[in-house]
């Protein structure tokens, strides 16, 4: 019966694939496959909008959206509808075909990187040998699309936020993959299925997660740092940031291309959320044995909606950076503190096991951060500016 | 290293934002929002929108206080009161013959709410209503209040204004029975020759 629920899409697909004549197999699986992934995904980004409206009210002591239907569970059709109904208005002097096709070149990579994320046991529609770069690869190409919109929109504020957005896009791609390169060294291997069951098993009853050793934790932090700041969310909603760009990239944009860009941004959420499972958090392995009998892609969305709500409760909470203190961040605090993670997931995979191994790579991670930290936030004091030929 | 450690002021917010999070789920009084069709807060003695014209009696079309003086006309700043005055007098609800607006209407997608058509008014006849839910799928007939429209009995001004109508309704009292005395003395001068004059029953607002 376990193995059953466990199991019950991959047994489903393989019979409807079955039903098939042979040459249409490999096709019909394959669509199958998309379709789970687009369909499950649009899914959880039209319940993710409502979550996200819910859970800001709240934190803000709001009700939320609660007009459309009983406590407003319909609110995301309703906004569908709406981007559906809008008027699609493209600027006279934009770029018509890179303006038409920036969302999709938004939508698509991040489909792509969503299948190589195991999502459950034997559950990763793509199992290629090199997953995790793969994703890197893709999920680097929605940069281009972001670049795409806000050149092609004419539109100073959209050429600004773009330019933001690449900016914050390209430093923050560095800590994300030297983050991930850790866990990479820990495991041997690129495949995603790879990772997740060299997690697999447990210490006493504390699961072999990566994110339960010192450098696990560290990058695992790093990580999510970055990969907030990968998919333009609070507090790194910079190239959005409607106080001085109107909507960055998106000025220009309306009816369902927008809706398309605002799905492409929570669908790639949803994937570096993933993969930040995928690695970290052991993927779709229960966090205790005796948990096990839940479906293990149970498992993996109930940490998915963990992290999302976390993501929501950062974005009710911190308000946005500023630009330089977005890059010197990334730069000054994050890529430092990558680099000294990997060389301790490197004393961690060649010291003995035990507590001196354990104090040994928290001190290599805890000192660096101290020193980091302390050198970011200890800037020269705020003085009294002297304007020498103002006067 | 005298400033506290980075992140020390994201983990104090979180918990912040944690507290209201719990916090509007477990006391009603953190929720300040009036749910607004089906709850609405009382209105403020204060409270004032579009103009209205107050009428006495029962029936608006005799108890207009409004004699078309086109006062109110002359001073509105937008210009959104249009008054043609009717060239016979008519009996008031009293019996009185006064000049009555043949036409009066209100623009109010004009109307900037200034209250100046109420401070010029010598016959107290225009009022500021409250009624605020004025929403229509015509911009151009719909937001323009006819005569009948506007007319709304003294009850109701009483209702939304208690104080400022008893204000009114006082001034009113007390012009009345300055008015009767007067009525009486000058009665009282003329010599019995005639006598038993009517001791005028019209004289002007009962209220």
């Amino acid at each position: 019966m376990v193995e059953t629920m466990d199991q019950i899409f991959v047994t489903s697909k393989h019979w409807l694939v079955g039903l098939l004549p042979t040459q249409c197999q490999p096709v019909f699986s394959v669509i199958l496959s998309v379709a789970a992934i687009v369909i499950t995904f649009a899914t959880l980004f039209a319940i993710t909008t409502l979550l996200e409206r819910k859970g800001l009210g709240r934190i803000q002591n709001r009700y939320g959206p609660n007009r459309v239907g009983p406590y407003g569970i319909f609110q995301p059709i309703a906004d569908g509808l709406k981007a559906l109904t809008k008027e699609d208005v493209v600027p006279r002097t934009a770029d018509k075909v890179v303006h038409y096709l920036a969302p999709l070149a938004l939508v698509v990579p991040v489909f792509l990187a969503l299948a190589v994320v195991p999502v459950g046991r034997n559950m990763a529609a793509l199992d290629v040998d090199a997953g995790v770069l793969f994703f890197f690869a893709v999920g680097a190409a929605t940069e281009l699309s972001v670049f795409m919109a806000g050149w092609s929109s004419r539109n100073k504020y959209s050429l600004l936020g773009a330019m933001r957005a690449i900016a914050q896009m390209i430093s923050y791609e560095v800590p994300l993959i030297l983050s991930a390169v850790t866990v990479i060294m820990a495991a041997g291997s690129l495949s995603a299925v790879k990772i997740v069951e060299a997690q697999a098993g447990y210490w006493g009853i504390i699961p072999r997660w990566y994110v339960l050793t010192p450098w696990g934790m560290a990058g695992f932090i790093l990580f999510m740092i970055a990969a907030t700041a990968e998919s333009n969310r609070s507090p790194f909603d910079l190239p959005e940031g409607e106080s001085e760009l109107i909507a960055g990239y998106y000025t220009e944009y309306s009816g369902f291309k927008f809706a398309l860009f605002f799905l492409g941004e929570y669908l790639g959420l949803f994937a570096v959320s993933g993969l930040g499972i995928t690695l970290f958090l052991g993927g779709w392995h229960a966090p205790l044995a005796s948990l096990g009998w839940i479906p293990s892609w149970m498992w993996f969305f109930a940490k998915l909606l963990v992290f999302i709500a976390a993501f929501i409760w950062v974005r009710g909470t911190l308000p946005r950076l500023r630009l330089d203190q977005l890059m010197s961040f990334a730069w000054r605090l994050m890529l430092p503190m990558a680099l000294t993670n990997i060389l301790a997931a490197g004393a961690w995979r060649f010291m003995p096991a035990g507590i001196t191994r354990w104090i040994g790579c928290s001190l290599l991670v805890a000192v660096p951060y101290v020193l980091f930290a302390g050198a970011l936030a200890g800037r020269k004091p705020l003085v009294k500016r002297e304007y020498k030929y103002a006067d | 290293m005298s400033a506290p450690l980075l992140g020390g002021g994201i983990i104090k917010g979180l918990a912040e934002t944690a507290r209201n999070f719990v916090g509007s789920y477990v006391k009603k009084d953190r929720l300040v929002t009036v749910q607004y069709p089906e709850e609405r807060l009382p209105q403020k003695e204060a409270a004032r929108n579009f103009p209205f014209l107050v009428y006495d009696g029962e029936d608006w079309q005799k108890g207009l206080r409004c004699v078309a003086c086109q006062i109110c006309e002359k001073e509105c700043p937008p210009q959104c009161i249009y008054i043609v005055k009717d060239t016979v007098r008519k009996p008031d609800y009293v019996g009185k013959l006064q000049f009555q607006p043949k036409v009066f209407d209100i623009d109010t997608s004009v109307c900037m709410s200034c209250q100046i058509c109420v401070e010029v008014c010598p016959f107290d006849a225009i009022k500021m209503d409250v009624q605020y839910e004025l929403s229509t799928s015509d911009r151009f007939d719909g937001l323009l209040l006819r005569k009948g429209q506007l007319a709304k009995s003294n009850d109701y001004y009483r209702k939304i204004h208690p104080v400022e109508a008893a204000e009114v309704d006082g001034r009113f009292s007390a012009e009345k029975a300055k008015a009767a005395a007067k009525a009486k003395a000058t009665a009282a001068a003329k010599p019995a020759s005639m006598p038993a004059a009517a001791p005028a029953p019209a004289l002007a607002h009962s209220g």
